[in-house]
């Protein structure tokens, strides 16, 4: 197995791009991409798409050919893969292209996530979200999405693991750090008052605890760590690509202030880096809700259960604050949830801290950086790690 | 429309909490499955109907505002995961209860009540809900 | 062969609404109305319950009461009722399944205003004093509308009760019933319409009083009965002035219409009414206790039952469900806006 590398990346304005088609957003994360990697383009052997409901957001299926044609490598009839895995999609579409260079079957992937959720109402959207879930036995019980993260919430606070304020704090951390990011959709700081005061969603939840809708598109492009000097000098090591599966529905698990698939995914990535949770100095964290954020913490072992709240809530995840940094793009909170784009988004912040390209986000000496991206209620988990070369 | 065989189909689960118990280890289940998760190819055709118990505990739940149509008329609504006396875990809504009265650990026990409705002409779906037990 | 109750379960739901909060709204003495329909406030369905959740409540609680009898004995259902949620669908197989009775059994719903319920009674004990099943279960459960700002709204309610007849094990013994029927059109609902529509004052005497007394005196003719030959008396009950009117016509007392007259404080159930009152008397019933049912549905036609209550109610496991005093106890008060919302009076948008 060969070692991977990405070489380039690209990214779009997450938000309500009213102006901005799928088409249109894919093939501009992808062109930056490319530009990045000071490829023409015509070097891409293979590529992977993360996207969760083109289907439905906008009746498209086959994304595949749709991201093949309108980024011209339709031409050259390369193989394209679109991946779904909930909001673990972007995730694992970059895991599936890792495994393509690394098995030696492709040497240069393009990885895209791009989702486009504001042609649909607000209704069918949430619809949508909640097929993410069990859509039998969850969804169609009356369980929204919201609902079964606020009753991991809510337990989290039973069972003395966090409480409310350090639960909404990840709120407060994310938008601290999307007021940096040019491309965040939302780029101001909020005080936690704002976020324990906003209007319920589903208690102890509310909507400064629920990521926003966004359309949006990530990529980066893949290579073989001992050929990327041949197109960049500001290139990053993959150091490991893990993924893990748990039950669909929440309530199958035996603990619910846990997912079990972020503790598998995390312990097989951290074996394959050589390294250990104290080693990662910048992480994206998956806090499609604020508690989403704690469970990460405490999951991906930065902190053992019950001290993660205390530690986001006293700003410790700053970019600047000397420890493991968190959601400096803003996470998907502040810098926008487009679903099928945020795990490669994520993956795109990482290589950027690591290559001392995140402006005025940067976190200082960065070697080890880290993705953690979630599908469903934790029913899939990729953990990805980067090694700054 | 939604299909009519898919909501036929799921009648024993919805309406009498029909779950499955592995004839290898005994352990139970719901939703029904086809195959035990634990004892796999040993289980193969021994998984055995079984009617969950009706009466649980409140395991956590949530008010939730932000509603999806089919409940407009009811919000905001509670849910809760209620574990029941069997052991096995269900996600279901709570109603005739004051919110303030909910609480971790409170006992409850299932009832049918109309889930949704494909608007004015089409079928209406019925399943399980808890109301408190006293 | 002996033909009666082996079982009955009840259920109302727990939302209320006063006349006076009726009144409010549409600029009329609320209190004066209830006071003169002797009705201080009725029941409203939630709006995930209907007629078939009411059923099925009423029906699991019967059948939690005789854990000994296997569902799958069970060889008909009727369900009775003029808030039917289909018009075409019975109410009488969704009930059916949630009890596991199905599939070896016959079902129907029926419709006869208010009196759909001891119809289904009549129905089963024929099939089962023929021996063609070995148990039917019958009952009346209604929602019914009540047209906005008419009389009727101070009325109209929701509930319902089960009844499981067999010939073992029978708590409660039928003696006999008869009907007396005759085409009248006192109070209808035009297929398709919401609300009903009735004849004023043409409902009482022509109506209501002609056909309960007939029932009844050709009850008591055939029984060699007299009144006070009876420990309770239920009468089928639009408001709680009518069935006080008519028991004391037919010679009944206050007293042993008491327990069977529950509408002063649940509304009128439609074909819910004489099955919950004849409940509300089997909740407090002892061996021995006759009974003497009948009910009254307009169009019209009036059901009458002798019963006789046996010793084998010492042992039956009424306490395996709430019996009616608890139920009853469980109350919500709703302002008028909510009840419109959750009796879909409110056009809501596409």
């Amino acid at each position: 197995m060969r070692e991977v590398a990405i070489i380039g990346t690209g990214v779009t304005k997450f938000g309500e791009l009213w102006n901005k088609s799928f088409r249109s957003l894919g093939i501009e994360a992808g062109m930056k991409a490319i530009e990045d990697a000071h490829l023409s383009g015509s070097e891409i052997d293979a590529v992977f798409i993360g996207n969760l409901s083109a289907g439905r957001f906008i009746n498209q299926q086959h994304i595949d050919a749709l991201v093949a044609d309108y980024s011209g490598m339709a031409t050259n009839h390369i193989p394209a893969t679109r991946v779904e895995a909930g909001g673990a999609s972007g995730g694992v579409a970059f895991r599936q292209g890792v495994m393509a260079v690394a098995s030696g079957m492709h040497d240069i992937v393009m990885v895209g996530g791009a989702e486009k959720m504001t042609d649909l109402d607000d209704a069918s959207i949430n619809s949508v979200m909640d097929s993410t879930a069990d859509s039998e036995w969850e969804a169609e019980m009356g369980a929204t999405f919201a609902s079964l993260h606020a009753m991991i919430a809510q337990r989290m606070i039973y069972e003395g693991i966090a409480t409310r304020e350090e639960i909404a704090s990840v709120a407060v951390n994310s938008h601290f750090h999307g007021a940096f990011n040019p491309n965040a959709q939302f780029k101001k700081a909020v005080p936690i008052e704002t976020v324990l005061r906003s209007g319920p969603v589903a208690t102890p939840l509310g909507m400064f605890d629920t990521a926003p809708i966004s359309d949006g598109a990530a990529s980066v492009i893949l290579c073989p760590l001992d050929m990327a000097k041949e197109y960049t000098d500001s290139y990053v090591k993959v150091a490991a690509s893990a993924q893990a599966s748990d039950t669909l529905a929440l309530f199958q698990r035996p603990d619910i202030t846990t997912y079990g698939a972020t503790v598998a995914a995390a312990q097989k990535a951290y074996a394959a880096a050589g390294i250990s949770a104290s080693d990662i100095d910048v992480a994206e964290v998956h806090d499609v809700y604020s508690v989403g954020g704690i469970m990460a913490l405490q999951d991906l072992g930065f902190y053992k259960k019950g001290e993660a709240g205390k530690a986001m809530l006293e700003g410790q995840c700053h970019f600047d604050a000397g420890k493991i940094a968190v959601n400096t793009s803003g996470g998907l909170k502040a810098r926008g949830h487009p679903i099928g784009a945020t795990g490669v988004a994520q993956i795109v912040e990482i290589a950027q801290q690591l290559r001392g390209k995140a402006d005025n986000r940067q976190v200082a000496d960065a070697k080890y950086g880290l993705a953690q991206n979630v599908g469903g209620t934790g029913s899939a988990v990729t953990v990805s790690i980067l090694e700054a070369i | 429309m939604s299909g009519v065989a898919r909501e036929w189909r799921e009648i024993p689960g919805r309406y009498n909490l029909e779950g499955t118990k592995c004839g290898n280890c005994g352990k139970i289940f719901f939703p029904a499955r086809n195959f035990c998760p634990i004892c796999r190819r040993a289980s193969m055709g021994k998984m055995e109907q079984y009617g969950i118990c009706r009466t649980g505990k409140v395991f956590s739940f949530s008010i939730v505002h932000e509603a999806p149509e089919s409940n407009n008329l009811q919000k905001p609504y509670a849910v809760a995961m209620v574990q029941t006396d069997d052991g096995v875990m269900i996600t279901a809504q709570l109603v005739d209860v004051d919110f303030d009265k909910i609480a971790i650990g409170m006992p409850v026990r299932a009832v049918l009540r109309k889930l949704s409705m494909d608007g004015e002409s089409g079928i209406i779906r019925y399943g399980y809900k808890f109301v408190p037990l006293d | 062969m002996d033909v009666g109750i082996v079982s009955y379960g009840a259920y109302v739901p727990r939302n209320r609404i006063k006349p006076e909060e009726i009144g409010r709204i549409w600029g009329v003495d609320g209190k004066g109305m209830g006071k003169g329909l002797m009705i201080n406030q009725k029941s409203v369905p939630s709006p995930d319950e209907d007629v078939v959740t009411i059923a099925t409540e009423a029906a699991r609680s019967m059948m939690a009461r005789v854990p000994e009898v296997n569902p799958k004995d069970i060889g008909a259902i009727y369900v009775g009722s003029e808030s039917h949620p289909y018009a075409v669908k019975p109410t009488a197989t969704i009930v059916a399944e949630a009890i596991e009775a199905t599939p070896s059994m016959t079902a129907a719903d029926m419709e006869f205003a208010c009196k759909a319920g001891t119809a289904g009674i009549q129905a089963c004990m024929g099939l089962v004093g023929s021996g063609m099943v070995k148990y039917g279960v019958a009952i009346g459960a209604d929602t019914s509308q009540g047209a906005p700002g008419d009389a009727l709204e101070y009325s109209a309610s929701a509930g319902g009760a089960a009844y499981l007849i067999g010939s073992e094990n029978i708590i409660a013994r039928i003696n006999k019933t008869l009907s007396f029927t005759t085409d009248t059109p006192d109070f209808w609902r035009r297929e398709g319409q919401p609300y009903p529509k009735h004849g004023g004052r043409f409902t009482g005497e022509p109506a209501y009083f002609r056909h309960i007394t007939s029932a009844a005196k050709m009850m008591l003719e055939a029984m060699g009965t007299k009144p006070e030959d009876y420990n309770y008396a239920v009468f089928h009950q639009p408001n709680g002035k009518f069935p006080t009117r008519v028991a004391a016509q037919l010679g009944f007392t206050t007293e042993q219409i008491q327990y069977g007259l529950l509408t002063p404080e649940i509304g009128n159930t439609y074909s819910g009414a004489v099955p919950l009152g004849l409940a509300n008397v089997l909740d407090h019933a002892k061996p021995g206790d006759r009974i003497f049912v009948t009910s009254y549905g307009s169009g019209a036609g009036s059901d009458s039952f002798d019963i006789t209550v046996t010793d084998a109610i010492k042992d039956y496991k009424r306490d395996n469900a709430p019996v009616l005093e608890k139920i009853l106890s469980n109350v919500v008060y709703l302002d008028y806006g909510t009840y419109a919302k959750f009796k879909g009076k409110i056009i809501l948008p596409e």
